[in-house]
């Protein structure tokens, strides 16, 4: 591909749309275990971290343990799923089914594929989170109407993390380079991110490193999560909205033309 | 998009295609007309499914122009492949769906309403020889079943273009046989194939015309017979055995052209006559008198040696 070709921005149209449906349908044989899956874990450690060790310790942030860990259980585990789709479900048919290349050679382009792949990949994580807040509702951890916001924040953080699994994806030789990302960004990243205890906890680290730890993207999650369970409007709704949309786009520009580099040389 | 050329299927003029400073294809040209069986034919890594791949808008040459159904490669790219089937090298189909659904979802693709994809899917599994097994799950299906599965597939927008890179490769001889017979009757219904292959029987078969591409090069181009006889004698008689070699270069003026691979020499005759009557007083000697072949053309043009 001719290099103005390779940078230019993805022009994503409307045909990523059987993309899409393609991995749904894959999904659907496999829905039951599938979801399953996806809740049991997170709930798991919900429950015991927040009822065991949330018993242990006084308030958090003026509520309840388990109702301060339930908006990060609801982030985090729709931060996994996006991953893990766009990560090793996406590489996988990328690289080792070729699924993009038979779809290449109709008239869909790889920025349809891409597109596809990302919507689809925050469609399953929604999904995930969606489970999680279910569950959150039904325990009584949250009883206001301003939750149902939290559904929207859930699909935008699910875009944010498929379109930077997408760039990893693009850059990844083999399934073992994902452990990486794993090891250097995500895990580093929940715990910082307010997720399991609040981020000012490190009010001791340098200025720059707190600085870094609140632009990243689960933190914004967190921020824009929890006030809305507890019936509140976030403070800086809008700055956290426009980060993680920013992060969304950013990443998904960076993954198309990585991708392209890859198959269309 | 407006068609461009709309009477060739495909054309090519001085395309190139470089990676990292190793030119792959160095500059080659040629047209496919509509109905006609194009074959290109070359040794490994002569630059044969680049050039399928350029011609398909995935890659952008360096230079060159690429008509493909009268759309400018790879600007229209995507307009040009409505109307195109590609069976590629190696099979891809959904190992996640059984057969239907395989052609169901790629018919998507397209853009072809569910209703229509499902009405076709009978014909289509009819033709590839895989009548009743919609259900059948894909790593059920033999080497031979899949790459009738892809060329299923490469059907199921009705194109009128048919790429295929290498479509037999690694079959049994009944699995071509099979394929070879469907192309035919793909190329009786109009329909254009453009196919890679080096299997030079299957391209006399099979090519209205063919092109041999080597080192990114075309070195001909012709209807099967015509090459033949354009470049080599219509005999050929392969000498075998211990002291083949030493017998024939003591006799090389019994054919008008002698080339010796290991323990065999190949003598290319008009007239067999002496050289067979020579052969009749040696006892010790094997041969077999043939018909030149495309093979031996191939062989002629691209040389012996081997290719990586």
């Amino acid at each position: 591909m001719g290099k103005h070709r390779i940078f230019a921005l993805p022009r994503p149209g409307l045909r990523w749309l059987p993309v899409w449906q393609r991995n749904f349908l894959v999904w659907r044989k496999l829905a039951i275990p599938s979801v399953l899956g996806n809740l049991a874990d997170p709930l798991i450690y919900m429950l015991g971290l927040g009822y065991g060790l949330g018993g242990l310790l006084p308030q958090v942030s003026g509520i309840s343990y388990v109702s301060f860990l339930a908006a990060g259980t609801i982030v985090s585990s729709t931060m996994n799923a996006a991953t893990f789709e766009a990560l090793y479900s996406a590489f996988s048919r990328m690289h080792v089914q070729k699924t993009w290349e038979a779809i290449l050679n109709t008239p869909l382009s790889l920025d349809h594929v891409l597109t596809g792949e990302l919507v689809w990949a925050a469609s399953k994580s929604l999904l995930s989170g969606l489970a999680i807040l279910v569950v959150v509702a039904a325990l009584g951890l949250t009883t206001s109407l301003l939750a149902l916001w939290v559904i929207p924040v859930i699909f935008l953080t699910g875009l944010a993390f498929a379109a930077m699994g997408l760039i990893v994806c693009a850059l990844a030789p083999s399934y073992d380079f994902f452990m990486y990302y794993f090891t250097l960004f995500i895990t580093p990243m929940l715990l910082v991110s307010g997720v399991f205890f609040p981020a000012d906890q490190f009010d001791q680290l340098p200025a720059a490193v707190q600085a870094i730890a609140a632009g990243l993207p689960l933190a914004h999650a967190v921020l824009l999560a929890r006030p809305l369970l507890l019936g509140e409007v976030p403070a800086n709704a809008s700055v956290h909205v426009a980060a993680l949309l920013t992060i969304a786009i950013l990443a998904f520009i960076a993954a198309t033309v990585l991708t392209r580099r890859r198959l269309l040389k | 998009m407006a068609a461009l050329n709309p009477g060739e299927a495909l054309s090519v003029t001085g395309l190139r295609k470089s990676y990292d400073g190793n030119e792959v294809v160095a500059g080659i040209d040629f047209k496919v007309s509509p109905g006609t069986c194009f074959g290109l034919l070359g040794p490994n890594g002569a630059g044969k499914t680049t050039t399928l791949r350029c011609c398909l808008g995935l890659t952008t040459p360096d230079a060159g122009r690429i008509t493909l159904r009268g759309y400018a490669i790879p600007e229209q790219a995507e307009a040009a492949r409505e109307r195109v089937g590609v069976v590629p090298q190696f099979d891809n189909i959904d190992p996640d769906f059984t057969v239907a659904e395989n052609l169901m979802v790629y018919g998507r693709y397209f853009g072809i309403k569910a209703a229509t994809i499902r009405a076709r899917i009978p014909g289509l599994l009819e033709f590839a020889g895989l009548g009743g097994k919609e259900k059948a799950r894909i790593q059920t299906l033999s080497g031979g079943m899949k790459r009738r599965l892809t060329l299923a597939r490469a059907l199921v927008n009705e194109p009128d273009i048919i790429f295929l890179d290498e479509p037999t490769t690694g079959l049994d001889p009944q699995a071509r046989h099979l394929i070879w017979e469907r192309l035919k009757q793909l190329t009786a219904r109009g329909k254009t194939l453009i196919l890679t292959t080096h299997f030079m029987d299957e391209a006399e078969r099979l090519c209205d015309r063919l092109a041999v591409l080597d080192h990114g090069r075309l070195v001909t181009e012709g209807a099967p017979r015509e090459l033949i006889a354009a470049h080599i004698e219509p005999q050929v008689v392969e000498v075998f055995g211990d002291d083949a070699a030493a017998w024939a270069r003591s006799r090389n003026t019994l054919g008008e052209r002698l080339e010796i691979a290991g323990d065999t020499a190949f003598f290319y005759c008009r007239d067999t006559t002496p050289l067979l009557t020579a052969l009749a007083e040696e006892p010790t000697l094997r041969y077999m008198h043939r018909a030149a072949s495309l093979e031996d053309v191939f062989i002629k043009l691209t040389g012996r040696e081997l290719r990586d």
